[in-house]
């Protein structure tokens, strides 16, 4: 029996999808379902969690996480704390570090752009452990950058065991609060059973070291992207816009960051996303300390699991990071929709 | 007119140099912790602590490396990472541009529904995987074992992306020609559509290899014993917990210089298809 050309071409694509499905299908889509499974049991890792006798707790495991008291919930808002901070500090700055330096590489006058390039972006190439470990030199208390910083007669910190906050430091700065003894009305309440004043401790000096490697690292890769939306501007448009008179800022104004938005718009997004996910640099560099301020919510799930042998809390914590990144990815999706319109 | 000429003659020489002094800093930035980590590879311990910024070693010592090959695993986790790296590569190159030629070409029902799935599974964040991927590497029982290494990741839907969107872009008319000549498609993908594939095929066989070398959560949760460390897992294993003390910092600083050589050499060479790579991934 010969078959017809259509079916033969039918059977031929099933055939070349086939070897990506299986993979895809065994080692995503059935880890993810099985993975809910396990979030609303008690398995402790022995044995199967599919077997008769392995406690199921409906959603307990996330009443831990938001609404039931206990260490759970601390260390899970801690570690949701420090990467608000995280996000909203890194997403900004590498951003405004990335178009600049690409608007800068991009400027005509300039020679030399292949060797900056590089050098800008070969950092996000290389291994983000390899990286770790030098950062953890690098900032050692006698090490580099606090070398330099006696250079200009600054002390620096014990970077890696100084859990003070950011905001913290600030504010007692200013003579706003007196750190060692913050005011009552702050320390009593707050919601998810962490006080306003842990909520607004800011990130770290030991988290700022974290968020300097990835601002170092990630900020190479958005500024190629950057670089190569600029390079479709059309040159006819800047020079218009010359000839119109206007100066630099605003032909950067009223020219280039409209034709920029959507790369812009993509950037934040994939940095958003990214950043939320941090986990390589907490595990070489701190694993969650000092003081629990570089933990965060992916390496949280990840000792939960594989420390603590509690997988349901694990995966539930997964599960809730999945949410919090599905939400961005669509109030972005969102926001560009009603700029396109 | 004359002043004002030379005004702006002024302020172009003045924006040049705010540029290159922008610039110059910024590579510093970039590229001075290279330095030092190279050179920290080449002190002796005590001067490596003293003198952290100073790129020249004095003296001059190999012992880091030494150190690092005969009384570290080193040498099993360089064999391993190359035997997973190699295999994840050639897997991906395979495997996703036969499902991206399918996919872009081939006309068989089910494909728009396909092309939809693996859009949605880029979307899913690799952290979210952790613990699952390990649920089912147990399940299997292929758990603590080469295949849990390689197996899991040897497709993955970024790469089908990529090629998919290169075969729409090559001309069909080759194809066409090939097909009356009464090739099938398997001999028509192989010995047509592939060779002309080169830059994407160059450009992911790149992305594979420096992705899978410096992978690390994956092989947090796939295995467990030491024999089967790859570089980035025992590179980890070698400094985490020591917190910035500052013990055997040539040691461990040679150990990630030998984790970054292979990727920066191919970086060097292929840099404009990282370049390619990262701007494919853009357009997710």
């Amino acid at each position: 029996m010969r078959l017809s050309a259509k079916a033969r071409e039918n059977i031929a694509g099933w055939l070349f999808v086939a070897p990506v499905i299986v993979i895809l299908g065994l080692f995503m889509l059935l880890p993810i379902l099985m993975a809910m499974w396990v979030s609303l049991t008690d398995w402790n890792g022995q044995g199967s969690p599919f077997k008769a006798g392995v406690p199921f707790v409906g959603v307990d495991n996330y009443a831990k996480l938001f609404t039931d008291e206990g260490l759970t919930r601390q260390d899970f808002m801690t570690s949701v704390r420090n990467n608000i901070y995280y996000v909203g500090i890194v997403v900004p700055v590498q951003t405004v570090l990335a178009l600049g330096l690409a608007l800068v590489v991009n400027a005509r006058m300039l020679k030399g752009k292949g060797f900056f390039r590089a050098a800008f972006f070969f950092p996000s190439v290389t291994s983000s452990v390899a990286i770790s470990v030098v950062f953890l030199f690098i900032f050692a208390s006698s090490g580099a950058v606090n070398n330099l910083l006696a250079f200009f007669g600054i002390q620096g910190p014990q970077w890696f065991a100084d859990a003070r906050g950011l905001l913290h430091l600030a504010l007692g700065g200013l003579g706003l609060v007196d750190v060692d003894n913050p005011p009552a009305w702050l320390l009593d309440g707050g919601p998810f059973g962490l006080s306003w004043w842990d909520w607004l401790a800011g990130p770290s000096v030991a988290m700022s070291t974290i968020m300097l490697l990835v601002i170092w690292t990630t900020s190479g890769t958005f500024m190629l992207m950057f670089l190569a939306a600029l390079q479709d501007i059309p040159v006819t448009l800047e020079e218009a816009s010359m000839l119109d008179g206007a100066g630099r800022w605003k032909r950067l104004r009223y020219v280039t960051l409209p034709m920029l938005k959507p790369t812009l718009f993509l950037v934040l997004t994939m940095g958003i996303i990214s950043t939320w996910q941090v986990f390589d640099q907490v595990y070489v560099m701190s694993q969650g300390a000092p003081g629990k301020t570089t933990l965060t919510p992916a390496y949280l799930s990840y000792t939960q699991a594989f420390d603590n042998f509690e997988y349901g809390t694990g995966t539930a914590i997964s599960f809730v990071l999945f949410a919090i990144i599905v939400l961005f990815t669509i109030v972005q999706r969102w926001l560009l929709r009603e700029r396109n319109a | 007119m004359a002043t004002v000429r030379g005004n702006h003659g002024a302020r172009t020489v003045a924006s040049t140099f705010v540029g290159y002094f922008i610039l110059i800093f910024f590579a510093l930035v970039f590229i001075y912790p290279f330095v030092i980590q190279l050179s920290a590879s080449f002190k002796t311990e005590p001067n490596a602590a003293l003198n952290p910024l100073n790129p020249v070693p004095d003296p001059f010592v190999t012992d880091a490396y030494h150190k690092v090959f005969l009384s570290t695993d080193m040498p099993l986790w360089l064999g391993n990472s190359l035997v997973v790296t190699v295999a994840i590569t050639l897997g991906r190159v395979l495997l996703d541009s036969m499902a991206g030629y399918a996919l872009a070409r081939l006309r068989f029902r089910g494909r728009k529904a396909l092309f939809s799935a693996v859009i949605a599974i880029l979307a899913v964040p690799g952290v979210v995987l952790f613990i699952p991927k390990f649920l089912v590497l147990k399940q299997f029982g292929m758990y603590d074992t080469y295949t849990a290494l390689i197996l899991p990741i040897i497709a993955d839907a970024g790469g089908v992306f990529i090629m998919k969107q290169f075969f729409e872009s090559i001309p069909r008319s080759v194809e066409e020609a090939a097909r009356i000549d009464g090739a099938g498609t398997w001999r028509t993908f192989w010995s047509v559509v592939l060779p002309m594939g080169r830059p994407a095929l160059i450009t992911l066989t790149i992305i594979s290899f420096q992705s899978s070398w410096n992978e690390l959560p994956h092989s947090l949760v796939a295995v467990q014993s030491p024999d089967l460390y790859t570089l980035p897992r025992g590179l980890a294993v070698l400094v985490s917990g020591s917190l910035g003390s500052g013990n055997q910092y040539p040691l461990k600083l040679g150990a990630a210089v030998l984790a970054t050589i292979p990727v920066a050499i191919i970086f060097v060479v292929f840099q404009r298809y990282f370049v390619r790579g990262a701007n494919e991934g853009a357009d997710k």
